[in-house]
């Protein structure tokens, strides 16, 4: 019997509360903040199997594109760690993407010092050691003015790239980056190359979705929800803060590693301030703190402009009323949250 | 001024008016710099340490005004107070290995019951920001016994409740103690204080007036005046 009170007839076996050893393990199904990847297993599996299969009916333009649509959308996955979860308005991520992309660049191209399965790594800790850097004086900070410090970091690195000559390339970038081969199987043709980048953008998800599923990610819902609260539940406000922004900034440095190979050429002009609101604005259209939402809002964001490339001109202008439409209609982005379909069971419950 | 809580009792922090008894309670736990004097808990000293530090050592809090963690289920609330009882690390939990499954299970059954210990077990799977205020101030009362506390600081936990739930709170605060945990108390409503407090500390404009048994204290001569005002003829001496 619990110490707590008399209720022990559930089926949850109630056992001393401060008593040593286990507590009898129960079939709890709670729905937790990320456990769509669980809860929809049929949508899940459709839709990778049709990204599996779309580049069998696609040329290879539209696979390219849809390749970036994927390097897009891990860099939304990563970006949500910080701020979907954590609540932290991260402004010039792609800096990280940068770090990563000519980390990538100089050592498999300018210097030729390794591989690309060394660099991919190496990119990503690169990256990782940029964000553990930046958060540390950082993530003191909070709210607008911590937004404000990432922007400036994704403009030093830029300009850093640009000036940088003897080891960037300058303005010029980095030329005859080699695509990889997985073995003996070069992964040159588009077709095998998108198959290998999506493989990363499921890895990649499913260890944030899972990640986001544990004491980790439920540290860093509560952070965003009440700092104060957090903190005298014993959380460490600054070091949750922290791995939040250090993990987001290695999967960053990934996807900017896979984006070096797949261009084959990189220059400062490919990680303007453009390309963090981009991000930014996948997370938002996606679901802020829905994982597997920052997945479906870079396709939506990467593909869709490309057929409308006649209107290329009005790109910024269609976009930003989507985003306000967005904002008023959907507020929780376009997967939509557990706090919807929460409130529905809560009305569904308090019915008789 | 000097408190100080012995093992396994109740005590209120009482005071006429205001200010002052929860900045006592955010001095204590780190949330503000205190400014003079020293705390100690279980002999060690507290003054000075960042709140998840006060609160890993062993003194868990909740909030006059309620800071729930509103988009998360009931069950996550209170798991976020088992946080620091978790041992499983960030491997575990992306392999999901079973070192993982058994520390979410563990946690979360205990977590039930302290909901259940509170009433709100049969919520467990809502937001926390469908609760009603008194719920709110149950679920914040099992997230902060979720730490397994040794002191337990209350702000205002009848605060706004009708007399059927603050006879529930009296009734849930004396099995706090029960499980070997001192509970502070900082309240308004006198006949909760009175009627569950060991011992009572009455403060006036940041000074100790006065200690003791309810039943001294309501007869103290300095509490009625500080209460009242200086009208009543129950001069100090």
């Amino acid at each position: 019997m619990c110490r707590w009170c008399s209720w022990g007839s559930g089926d949850c076996a109630v056992s001393p509360l401060f008593a040593e050893g286990s507590s009898a393990i129960t079939g709890l199904r709670v729905r937790t903040v990320n456990t769509v990847l669980a809860h929809r297993p049929l949508t899940i599996g459709l839709v990778l199997a049709v990204a599996l299969l779309l580049p069998f009916i696609s040329s290879n333009y539209l696979i390219d594109v849809l390749t970036s649509a994927i390097l897009y959308a891990i860099l939304a996955t990563a970006l949500n760690i910080t701020v979907g979860l954590t609540g932290v308005l991260v402004l010039g991520f792609i800096g990280f993407y940068a770090v990563g992309a000519y980390t990538t660049g100089i050592l498999t191209a300018k210097f030729a010092l390794c591989g690309f399965w060394v660099a991919l790594p190496l990119s990503g800790l690169a990256a990782m050691l940029c964000g553990i850097l930046l958060g540390i004086p950082a993530l003191r900070l909070k709210g607008d003015y911590l937004a404000v410090v990432t922007l400036g970091f994704g403009e030093i690195i830029r300009i850093f790239l640009t000036n940088l000559n003897g080891l960037t390339g300058g303005p010029n970038g980095i030329l005859g980056i080699k695509r990889p081969s997985l073995g003996f199987f070069p992964l040159d043709h588009p077709r095998d190359f998108y198959w290998f980048v999506l493989a990363m953008l499921a890895l990649i998800v499913l260890v944030v979705a899972r990640l986001a599923d544990s004491r980790y990610g439920r540290s860093w819902v509560a952070i965003r929800e009440n700092e104060m609260a957090a903190g005298a539940l014993g959380i460490n406000v600054f070091r949750k803060h922290l791995l939040s922004f250090s993990l987001s900034a290695f999967f960053g440095g990934i996807a900017g590693s896979l984006f070096a190979v797949k261009q084959g050429f990189i220059s400062p002009d490919s990680f303007t301030f453009y390309e963090s609101v981009l991000v930014l604005c996948m997370v938002v259209l996606g679901g802020i703190g829905n994982v597997v939402g920052s997945v479906t809002g870079a396709p939506l964001l990467i593909v869709v402009p490309e057929f409308l490339r006649e209107f290329s001109l009005y790109r910024m202008l269609v976009f930003g009323a989507v985003m306000i439409a967005f904002m008023v209609f959907r507020p929780n982005g376009l997967l939509g949250s557990r706090m919807i379909t929460q409130e529905i069971k809560d009305r569904e419950d308090a019915a008789p | 001024m000097s408190r100080s809580a012995s093992g396994k009792e109740i005590l209120s922090i009482i005071r006429p008016n205001g200010a002052g008894k929860t900045t006592f309670f955010n001095a204590v736990t780190g949330a503000y710099a205190p400014t003079g004097g020293r705390v100690f808990l279980n002999g060690c000293e507290i003054t000075g340490r960042s709140p998840d530090e006060v609160a890993r050592l062993g003194l868990a809090r909740s909030f006059q005004n309620l800071k729930p963690f509103a988009e998360m289920t009931l069950l996550e609330n209170v798991l976020i107070g088992r946080e620091i009882h978790m041992a499983s690390g960030m491997l575990a939990a992306v392999l999901r290995l079973s070192a993982f499954h058994r520390d979410e299970a563990e946690q979360k059954c205990r977590a039930r019951e302290l909901l259940a210990f509170v009433g709100l077990e049969q919520r467990r799977d809502h937001l926390a920001r469908n609760l009603t205020y008194g719920e709110r101030k149950m679920l914040e009362i099992a997230r902060a016994l979720a730490l397994e506390p040794k002191v337990l600081l209350l702000d205002e936990p009848v605060a706004g409740m009708n007399p059927t739930e603050t006879g529930f709170v009296m009734e849930l605060i004396q099995n706090i103690r029960r499980q070997g945990i001192t509970v502070v108390i900082i309240e308004h409503d006198m006949k909760m204080v009175m009627g569950i407090s060991d011992r009572i500390y009455v403060l006036d404009h940041g000074e100790l007036i006065a200690e003791g048994l309810p039943h001294e204290v309501r007869a103290n001569p300095l509490v009625i005046e500080a209460y009242l005002g200086g009208g009543v003829h129950a001069a100090p001496h």
